[in-house]
């Protein structure tokens, strides 16, 4: 399935948040690869650093110390514009309470990354309706977010996070906020987005149930990555 | 980015009372900025008005108006025989010599003195201001002490009427007549014999000559001629301009004064606009995380905030400009000037008027929507887009 072929090399990242005058050490010594086709689930306890690697490797937090290769690139020494301009093109978001924008619809919201390509609108249309037909909401396009259940509202932040083809998705909590009908939905939808489109996935959980959908995982505690054995620990 | 402008639109449409209320502020000092501006531009066109296209006004050089103008015979007759000047049709020169005094006189219904201008006048002066015309009464008997009122002094000063008496210079005068100016600054003017006005205010000097041109083209050659002659110390101007440069006085005053002022009151619009549009990024955090996480640039966070409270100053713009049209419909008759006490003139809307409101409420935006669009701009990403 994978090809066997690095897309995420991490190495030695070392990250800490400021609290007053305290120094928070929140991720220490990471280092790990992720294959090109992988779908990763990242566990571990409330407050072990997982949103905080992800945010890493998304490209929208800088870390202390180490870097993050992504496909060749060292994402960490990028300048922010050119970071915003690399998120753009390489990562897909899905958030734990979808944050879609109440005031556009569900077409605008999806329609929102392709804005920043050089697309006319007629592609844009083309790329939007595609992105729809896959999360399987075409006939809701025209709903404000307030007007959709939360699984709509994931699977059109799950259609936004694709329409621009990234090969990167990175999902934190994308269940969090979700019944368990609407949990399987998205996530059936994340694993297919990983089978049939090849999307390399990172999705942070601390749902067991959601990380069986994921073909690998990895655990942090306290900001250590303990490898390869985090059934162990679950 | 068209998608930009729709984001700014609904989201003020979304939170309607504060949006109304905070355009409601810019309209209010809008409506304030624009009367000002159509104050001024009212007084300015009815001053312009008092002047004919083509009479000439000689004042002496540099001093600025009438009032403080003063022509000496001697240069007065030099003036007078200009061959560019008119006759009428019993081959007379059309041109006046004239003095110009202000005096202090109790308006009706109150014990405060306002100013009003006494003009010395010659037989032509009259004919020469094809606004006025004697309304009722008589003209004045030359070498008398009878004098003719503009409608406006009649109307709001006290014991001002045909058979009653007068006194300033030392003299009793007699109101023979009403005359009206139309929109004029004539109205509030008192008219008098401007031999008897000398000597009972012991002007050696007259304050202006006024004449009219047979051809309006020999204007320039005209002014060159006088102001370049050695025995004479005078500026020669078209009437028209005489006012327009008397008016320009007085309107910059008043727009000084009232800009002063509606910047003072811009300052709470512009506060108000400051306040909603920094709970609209507090309120707004996640969102703006959530765009820069997708790879919209800071500047484009910016621009959609600093749209949001553009459109908002545009609204409040169009909302006062609304009102202030109806303005418009209003006239002022009281105005207590120096020299033009009594005017009566109309607020008046221009194009130009409309684009300085426009500017002025584009600017409260700028001032009021930046630093929150800054702020908006230039927070983490990660501590936008954290919900605990
Ligand atoms: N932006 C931030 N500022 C300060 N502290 C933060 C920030 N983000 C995370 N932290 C802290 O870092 C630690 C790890 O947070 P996080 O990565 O969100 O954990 P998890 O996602 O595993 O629950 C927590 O103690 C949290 O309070
Ligand atoms: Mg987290």
């Amino acid at each position: 399935m994978a090809k066997l072929e690095k897309i995420i090399e991490i190495e030695s990242l070392y990250k800490s948040f400021r609290k007053g005058n305290q120094i928070i050490p929140v991720l220490q010594n990471i280092s790990f690869d992720i294959m090109d086709g992988e779908f990763l689930a990242l566990m571990g306890p409330s407050g072990s650093g997982k949103s905080t690697l992800l945010n890493l490797i998304a490209g929208i937090d800088k870390p202390d110390s180490g870097s993050i290769f992504v496909q060749g690139i060292d994402i960490t020494n990028l300048d922010e514009r050119t970071l915003s301009r690399w998120r753009s093109e390489h990562v897909g978001f899905i958030f734990q309470f979808y944050n879609l924008i109440p005031v556009l619809t569900a077409f605008e919201n999806i329609e929102l990354p392709l804005l920043m390509m050089n697309l006319s609108a007629k592609d844009r249309k083309e790329h939007v309706d595609f992105a729809l037909s896959i999360v399987g909401l075409y006939d809701r396009k025209d709903h404000y977010p307030k007007q959709l259940s939360g699984g709509q509202q994931q699977r059109v932040a799950i259609a936004r996070a694709i329409v621009t083809d990234p090969s990167i998705i990175v999902a934190d909590e994308p269940t969090g906020d979700l019944d368990k009908k609407s949990a399987e939905d998205v996530l059936n939808l994340m694993s297919e987005l990983n089978q049939k489109f090849g999307k390399t996935i990172i999705m942070v959980t601390h749902d067991l149930r959601a990380a069986k959908y994921a073909k690998s995982m990895k655990y942090l505690d306290k900001g250590v990555l303990i490898n390869g054995s985090a059934e162990i620990f679950i | 980015m068209k998608l930009i402008l729709l984001y700014s639109l609904r989201n003020l449409i979304r939170r309607k009372l504060t949006t109304l209320l905070t355009a409601s502020g810019m309209a209010l000092v809008i409506l304030v900025f624009s009367a000002v501006l159509m104050l001024s531009e009212g007084l300015r066109k009815t001053l312009i008005k008092t002047g004919s296209p083509d009479n000439v006004v000689v004042i002496r050089k540099s001093a600025g108006s009438e009032v403080q103008s003063g022509i000496d015979k001697e240069q007065a007759n030099i003036i007078e025989i200009s061959p560019e000047i008119s006759l009428n049709d019993r081959g007379k020169r059309l041109v006046a010599k004239e003095l110009v005094v202000l005096i202090g006189l109790t308006k009706k219904g109150t014990d405060k003195l306002s100013n009003v201008v006494i003009r010395g006048v010659m037989e032509m002066s009259l004919p020469l201001r094809s606004q006025v015309r004697l309304k009722e009464g008589k003209m004045i008997r030359w070498g008398t002490n009878e004098i003719i009122v503009g409608s406006k002094i009649a109307e709001n000063f006290d014991g001002v009427k045909i058979g009653s008496f007068l006194s300033f210079g030392q003299r009793q005068w007699q109101v023979v007549g009403i005359f009206d100016g139309g929109t004029t600054g004539f109205n509030s003017e008192i008219w008098a014999d401007v031999e008897q006005l000398k000597q009972s205010f012991r002007r050696p000097t007259y304050s202006s000559i006024i004449f009219k041109l047979s051809d309006l083209k020999d204007f320039e050659n005209l002014k060159m001629r006088l102001e370049n002659d050695p025995r004479l110390t005078v500026e020669v101007k078209k009437e028209m301009q005489y006012y327009e440069d008397q008016s320009a006085m007085m309107t910059r005053f008043i727009k000084v004064l009232g800009v002063s002022m509606t910047i003072v009151f811009s300052i709470g619009a512009i506060l108000g606009a400051m306040i909603t549009m920094y709970s609209a990024v507090a309120q707004r955090k996640r969102e703006i995380g959530t765009l820069r996480a997708l790879g919209f640039q800071k500047v484009t966070i910016l621009a959609a905030f600093l749209m949001e409270s553009l459109l908002l100053s545009f609204a409040g713009c169009i909302g006062g400009l609304f009102l202030s049209s109806f303005l418009q419909f209003y006239t002022i008759s009281t105005m207590n000037w120096q020299t033009f006490s009594e005017l009566a003139f109309s607020f008046t809307l221009t194009p130009k008027i409309i684009l300085q409101s426009l500017i002025f409420s584009l600017i409260m935006g700028v001032i009021g929507g930046l630093i929150p669009a800054l702020k908006a701009s230039s927070q983490k990403i990660v501590d936008a887009l954290r919900t605990d």
